[in-house]
């Protein structure tokens, strides 16, 4: 049985193989607490092989090996051996609300012996040999495994097979937990695990080994990141403590360059160089040992000098149409061109600046851009302000420069590792809103399993309505409780896992940006749309129109 | 020919015998599957159930007219032959066999085919037409033999007694509470019930059944009693102020739904046990195949799903609307609190 919980007591003492994995990750996604999942992790780095605890930090630091087999051929070699016709087994995914689960309830009782237990290390290599065979190999390999395992390892085999590994352990934990095995600090270890390494080559000492890591040249640091301010900033103290920022709408990364070599990583710890032209010139301009924080941002360069920088910064849907393109046309460049705005010094000279001030890190930062001197590589400005009000009234302000708020850093402050309180806040604006029908039902996943969560939302145009989001968070379990009866009771057709629904349910919906789409019937795309509550107080003739989103469209969407 | 039984808006009617099965509105006269509250109703004239859901009723809706049978007892409503017979969900729980103008037709009401030991096994019975329940009917649903179940039920709770916790058992107060308890009996310990259960456990107790020894948990049950202890409480004790007298304590809910792991963590529950008073896909395929029924309607739960598949293995099928369980596919645990009872019985 499946969440069914494992005593401590049996777990086994050393070794492991693939079931104690299977075993972990069993009791990682029945913990309700973080201490346990702490715990059980501290109790596999202790006895687990060295191989497959490096395989445990790579599939929990998003090293995973790449995908090699598609959910609708897993689901067909599933029907296959359950027996059963493909429409049911779509009506058991969308209760189940994961495939993974979905195909290890499904799978008929292990009918093979397994020659002997393997490892963990053993099922992820096979996954990286079998990358380029036939699917016949695959199906070959995949059902044999399915049919020598039980229900818990089948579900943690299918997690490796398809990728997906959100079990409610960040890599902050993982990291917390690998500390505490080999008594190092935190944020050592997270250092010596950044960077680009490959799991089937390496060994854990040497993954931990303080000189072989810092032999890897493109290593970037753990970053930095803020808590959301929710108290006015006067709860701060001295403005005269602080440096105040915008906070940009981009993607979040490093620029590094060390033995002559540039390397640009994303908050994600993917490794992008190739994918920004922009910064190649970085490679000769910038000095060398150097690390620098900042946002890639889609910006057009200008001579006209305005709000501390020359030129604009460009909404996040620009930048957009640059991710996940491994070659760039020219016409992508000019229209969606790229800058790198800094915030911070991490690294210079080869020498770890961490520790000193921000205020001393800035002026060296701005330094090394002015001599840089060139529209790859800009400066986020610093905010000038001179008390609160002042810049509670800038921060209004912030939209009309693609930026999401404010940035508040403490001057003194060092540059930490991960989410800390205290010393930088983020303060942002309130989000647009608009207020919509519920017209479309869908069940979730993972905890809203088999639950009609996955909300699609319209809007009126005359006597139509016309859909424009999906927004699958912001109500209370309560709500999404109230909603799932709603839908059960006032659905109207049903098409495959949607349900239409009577338009009665009117909700405000919250988003960061907009933008025009053709892809959308509305003509518009929203930016992190999410319900802000629910309009118990309207009726469906009350909501929005289509020419209200239009509006909004004008103002922001430029 | 007008159909033997109808599907109306008050619920399952016989019009040439004039009376409702399980009706969720009320009628003069109720044939009653079983006592659960989605079944049983208030408000009707005359009941018909088995002498064992008779106490039950007395205990949930008072004093009432009751009739009460045994299993296979031929019972006459004008002219239409009526029978009751093991649905092996909980204790008393029946089908209902109608004969008239030599045509069978029976209503399963919830059933389970594993014999729990309680609920008197389940008897597959010849009809030409079947009513089934289909709360859990797709293959996701598979049940583990109840025995490896009530295994794991007590290894959970020997490990939690080691750390000296309390293990709260988290079980719908009729019949999910006394079949834990039997299975509890082994570990030779006091169990503590909250009041609705232990209200349950009288009436089982009054209907001539013998259970384990028990303790009543009253504001005045002393703190230190809890320590290491076993406790059972229904599900809307579960994460009220009420549990805090526990603490430490482990949750243990004891659910079918606590097959998929998403239904767990949305409860919030330290462990699931899978532990279920209805049948699981195979056992519903098994019960429909074994009355070798021409015609198969299909009631609450995965009823479309269910209702397809039997079509296309060739036994014609068709799904219907009723008022039983909550609603269609709906798991427990977020209930709007008015249907919280209803919930509670039909996936605990």
């Amino acid at each position: 049985m499946i969440n069914e919980p494992i005593p401590k007591s049996e777990l086994p003492a050393t070794g492991g193989g693939f079931l104690s994995f299977a075993t972990l990750v069993n009791v990682l996604a029945s913990a309700t607490k973080t201490n346990e999942k702490l715990d059980a992790l501290t109790h596999y780095f202790s006895y687990a092989e060295d191989h497959d605890k490096v395989w445990v930090i790579a599939l929990f630091s998003g090293r995973r090996p790449k995908r090699i087999v598609s959910s609708s051929l897993l689901s067909l070699w599933c029907c296959g051996l359950a027996n059963l016709p493909l429409w049911l087994y779509e009506e058991s995914y969308h209760t189940v609300g994961d495939l993974a689960e979905t195909i290890a309830l499904l799978l008929p009782e292990k009918n093979e012996q397994a020659i002997q237990p393997q490892s963990l290390s053993y099922f992820l290599e096979q996954f990286v040999q079998l990358e380029k065979a036939a699917d016949e190999t695959k199906k070959s390999f995949i059902t044999h495994c399915w049919m020598q395992m039980n229900r818990d390892e089948r579900f943690v085999f299918n997690k490796l097979l398809t990728g997906g590994f959100r079990i409610g352990v960040s890599q902050k934990m993982m990291v917390n937990a690998l500390a505490k095995t080999v008594k190092a600090n935190p944020s050592v270890i997270a250092h010596r695990i950044s960077g680009k390494w490959d799991p089937s080559t390496t060994a854990f000492e040497e993954l931990l080994n303080e000189h072989a890591s810092a032999a890897d040249a493109s290593k970037p640091y753990p970053f930095y990141l803020a808590y959301a301010l929710d108290e006015e900033p006067a709860s701060l103290g001295d403005t005269k403590d602080w440096q105040a920022e915008w906070k940009w709408d981009g993607i979040r990364g490093q620029i590094i360059k060390r033995n002559n070599e540039l390397f640009v990583w994303s908050r994600g710890e993917e490794l992008i160089t190739e994918k920004f032209p922009e910064y190649f010139p970085l490679k000769e301009l910038l000095p060398d040992g150097i690390v620098i924080d900042g946002e890639i941002l889609a910006y057009r360069h200008t001579a006209a000098a305005a709000n501390g920088f020359h030129g604009a910064v460009l909404p996040f849907a620009i930048l957009q149409t640059r991710i996940g393109r491994k070659n760039i046309s020219r016409k992508q460049l000019s229209g969606a061109p790229v800058a790198f705005f800094a915030y911070d010094l991490i690294e210079y000279n080869y020498e770890d600046q961490r520790k000193r001030p921000l205020s001393e890190r800035r002026l060296l930062l701005e330094d090394i851009v002015a001599v840089v001197n060139n529209a790859g590589l800009q400066l986020s400005p610093v905010i000038s302000f001179n008390n609160w009000n002042e810049l509670k009234s800038l921060r209004e302000t912030s939209r009309a420069l693609n930026a999401e708020g404010v940035m508040l850093k403490r001057k003194a402050s060092a540059y930490q590792v991960g989410r800390k309180v205290g010393d930088w806040w983020k303060w942002k604006i309130d989000p647009l809103t608009i207020d919509a029908v519920m017209v479309y039902a869908q069940k979730g996943h993972g905890r809203r399993s088999n639950l009609y969560t996955d909300y699609t939302f319209a809007v009126k145009d005359d006597d139509k309505l016309v859909t424009f989001t999906k927004a699958y968070s912001g109500l209370t379990d309560k709500e999404f409780a109230q909603v799932d009866a709603f839908v059960k009771r006032n659905s109207i057709e049903k098409f495959g896992p949607v349900r239409t629904v009577k338009p009665e349910l009117v909700f405000e919906i919250a988003f960061e940006g907009i933008a025009a789409s053709n892809r959308h019937k509305s003509g518009v795309a929203l930016r992190f749309p999410r319900i802000l509550r629910w309009r118990h107080d309207k009726k469906a003739d009350e909501i929005n129109t289509l020419s209200d989103l239009k509006k909004l469209l004008e103002v922001y969407g430029k | 020919m007008e159909p033997l039984i109808l599907f109306t808006n008050k619920g399952l009617y016989c019009s040439a015998g004039n009376f409702y099965i399980d009706p969720w509105k009320p009628v003069a006269n109720a044939v009653i599957t079983h006592a659960h509250s989605d079944h049983a109703k208030p408000g009707h004239e005359k009941y018909l159930c088995h002498r064992f859901t008779k106490p039950l009723l007395q205990a949930r809706l008072g004093p009432n007219y009751y009739q009460s049978v045994e299993w296979n007892e031929t019972v006459f409503i004008n002219g239409v032959k009526i029978s009751l017979h093991p649905a092996g969900h909980i204790i008393g729980s029946s089908q209902i066999r109608l004969e008239y103008n030599d045509e069978v037709w029976v209503v399963s009401g919830d059933y389970k085919t594993a014999d729990d030991g309680l609920s008197t096994a389940f008897e597959p019975v010849r009809c030409h037409v079947f009513i089934t329940e289909s709360t859990f009917g797709l293959p996701i649903y598979k049940w583990q033999p109840q025995e490896e179940i009530y295994n794991n039920v007590r290894k959970w709770i020997l490990e939690n007694k080691q750390q000296n916790k309390t293990s709260v058992l988290i079980a719908y107060s009729l019949g999910k509470a006394q079949r834990l308890l039997k299975a509890l009996e082994p570990l030779n310990e006091t169990v503590y019930l909250h009041g609705a259960i232990w209200n349950m456990h009288q009436a089982v107790l009054s209907a001539g059944f013998t259970l384990p020894a028990v303790e009543r948990i009253t504001p005045e049950t002393g703190k230190e009693k809890w320590k290491g202890a076993i406790v059972i409480a229904p599900p809307g004790a579960d994460g009220s102020p009420w549990m805090k007298r526990f603490d430490p304590c482990e949750t243990g809910v004891c659910s079918g739904w606590m097959q998929v792991r998403g239904n767990a963590r949305r409860r919030n529950t330290d462990a699931g046990f899978a532990l279920s008073d209805h049948a699981d896909w195979e056992g519903l395929l098994t019960a429909v195949k074994a009355t070798g029924a021409l015609k198969v309607f299909v009631t609450h739960g995965f009823q479309s799903a269910f209702s397809r598949y039997l079509n296309e293995t060739g036994i014609e099928s068709a799904e219907v609307k009723t008022e039983y369980g909550n609603d269609e596919e709906e798991p427990p645990g977020l209930a709007p609190e008015q249907s919280e009872q209803i919930k509670e019985e039909h996936g605990l």
